[in-house]
């Protein structure tokens, strides 16, 4: 038991620290990197409550795929040009500080709100959620729930999904003119008549080629 | 207290168990790699240093050892020095969760194949670590072609591995063994053991698919700026990768520790030999693949990872969980 608080509080601790750094740090790439350590020590968090399912795919969704377009993103930008525009200490407007705090705000009563649900009403966890039963492992519990009492908001949430990803698609896509494209079918169904030609020369007549 | 120290122990001893041989087969299967590579080209390969050329991957190591570590001035040298260590780790931490044979297994977690899958995605930063702290051009160019390759084409082998699940209805890798006993997986998902298995070609930046270190563009792609041994352990981390992505191969089409056919002179052979055996068969395809084929496009690696390979694996979901409704075959009820 007394390890198992050790692994908690190191966890929580990399976890807070490294969401500190995120905002702290100056050099953009290195926020990504403290966001995937967060992401990680997050998903041991998840493991140690026994949820080890939804550890697993906040290391497979987040940490392997978004986290990845992050470090693409962050890496393709240019970053030296804005070095010391960002939260830099002249101000330049501050456009970036008033949406911030308010977000922040918003956020902030948001914990209020659920912490303080948890505080006044104990058992609202109990009569909200469904009870697990430890005998089932949790990815079998998760689908059970998921496709059957909640199948429509998941079967919705993957429409709007989709949607998205294709709104994104049309967004940025744009015809190009004059590339050229390997076709396949093409290329294999060459026959030889069409590629080669047998020609008998005469002598000292020669070949006219573009006939 | 006394129990805790004592079960720690027990714990790390196993844990040398596993790691020691997985090492030294890594550098064998360098030699293995280089023999097959070079039978196939009529040429003799490593065959200087020891019985067969055997102590040449050790020589190798030996010389990497001894040779300067150099780090460039302008690169970012914390996360420099960090990228080949995450590889390696990340190369390593994987093993836990394999099982060589019934009961004998580092981990038997219940999402053992979640774990596999995760960490094998996570191998993209060691890539992109090491491309990005260079601060030069062709390591960052082969670190971006790699991390691209390896989100596409980890797409198609989780929908190759949603494919089997269907067919176990566990992600514990020891029931995935056990599911095929009467009929390994390779059989009626043949299709999708032939996906994987370029998916994991192309996972591991083996050839034909090596574009991130293709050597006539990129020198040598995100390792350009790496030397002694840190270069050593981004090379023992990539086959560290191949040779458990050949393990993932066995253990989810192959039938992992279980013999081939039930019947005496077969079942006497313990279980983890079959799975070293199936190991080294899926590893000798990969390196008559890399002798055979040559290197691909990137627009046609990318063509074929996502327009289709996932198209057609997709289909291949339907079509299984489909067959096992129509027949009654679902398991896990």
């Amino acid at each position: 038991m007394i390890a198992h608080s050790v692994f908690f509080y190191i966890f929580s601790l990399i976890a807070i620290v490294s969401a500190l750094m995120v905002t702290v740090s100056k050099n953009t790439v290195h926020s990504v990197f403290f966001l995937i350590l967060d992401f990680i020590s997050i998903s041991c968090l998840f493991i140690m409550i026994g949820a080890e399912f939804l550890g697993m795919i906040m290391l497979i969704v987040y940490v392997g795929a978004v986290a990845v377009l992050f470090l693409f993103v962050v890496m393709m930008l240019n970053v030296a040009e804005q070095k010391g525009q960002w939260f830099s200490s002249r101000w330049d407007g501050g456009t970036h500080i008033p949406i911030g705090l308010l977000v922040s705000l918003i956020i902030f009563f948001e914990l209020i709100i659920v912490i303080g649900g948890w505080k006044y009403k104990p058992d609202l966890l109990n009569s909200l959620s469904v009870n697990i039963s430890s005998d089932v492992t949790n990815t079998r519990s998760i689908g059970n729930v998921l496709y059957t009492d909640y199948i429509l908001l998941f079967q919705i949430s993957g429409m709007i999904l989709l949607v998205a990803m294709i709104g994104a698609i049309v967004l940025t896509f744009r015809e190009r003119a004059g590339v050229k494209r390997q076709s396949y079918v093409k290329q294999i169904s060459r026959e030889r008549d069409e590629g080669v030609d047998l020609v008998h020369v005469e002598k000292n007549k020669g070949v006219k080629i573009d006939a | 207290m006394d129990s805790y120290f004592s079960i720690l122990f027990t714990e790390v001893y196993k844990i040398l168990f596993l790691l020691v041989p997985v090492l030294v087969s890594v550098a064998m299967i360098v030699w293995l790699d280089r023999r097959v590579w070079a039978f196939v080209q009529k040429r003799r390969g490593p065959n200087v240093v020891g019985p067969f050329g055997l102590f040449q991957s050790l020589a190798d190591a030996l010389k990497y050892i001894f040779k300067e570590i150099i780090i460039p001035a302008s690169s970012n040298k914390l996360v420099f020095v960090l990228a080949p260590v995450v590889t390696m780790t990340l190369a390593l931490i994987s093993w836990a969760v394999i099982p060589f044979g019934e009961d004998f297994v580092l981990a038997d977690i219940n999402v053992g194949i979640l774990y596999l899958f995760a960490v094998s995605s996570l191998g993209v930063y060691g890539i992109i670590m090491g491309g990005w702290a260079s601060n030069s051009k062709y390591p960052f160019l082969g670190a971006i072609r790699s991390a691209a390759q390896m989100v596409s084409y980890e797409v198609s082998i989780g929908v190759i591995i949603i494919n089997v699940l269907l067919c176990v209805g566990s992600l514990n890798l020891s029931d995935i063994v056990m599911a095929q006993q009467n009929l390994w997986f390779v059989i009626p998902l043949f299709p999708m053991f032939v996906i994987f298995f370029i998916s994991a070609l192309a996972e591991t930046n083996r050839p034909p698919f090596d574009l991130p270190e293709a050597e006539a563009e990129l020198v040598a792609g995100y390792q350009t700026e790496y030397s002694g041994m840190m270069y050593a352990m981004f090379w023992l981390g990539e086959y560290a990768n191949i040779l458990l992505m050949c393990a993932m191969g066995a253990v989810l089409f192959l039938g992992g520790w279980l013999s081939p056919i039930d019947i005496f002179p077969f079942n006497a052979i313990p279980g983890p030999f079959w799975l070293i055996f199936k190991i080294l068969f899926l590893f000798i395809l990969f390196a008559l693949v890399k002798a055979t084929v040559p290197r691909y496009r990137y627009d046609q690696l990318m063509k074929l990872g996502w327009k289709i390979f996932l198209p057609f694996s997709l289909f291949y979901v339907v079509l299984t969980s489909s067959f096992l409704l129509y027949f009654d075959l679902l398991p896990g009820k």
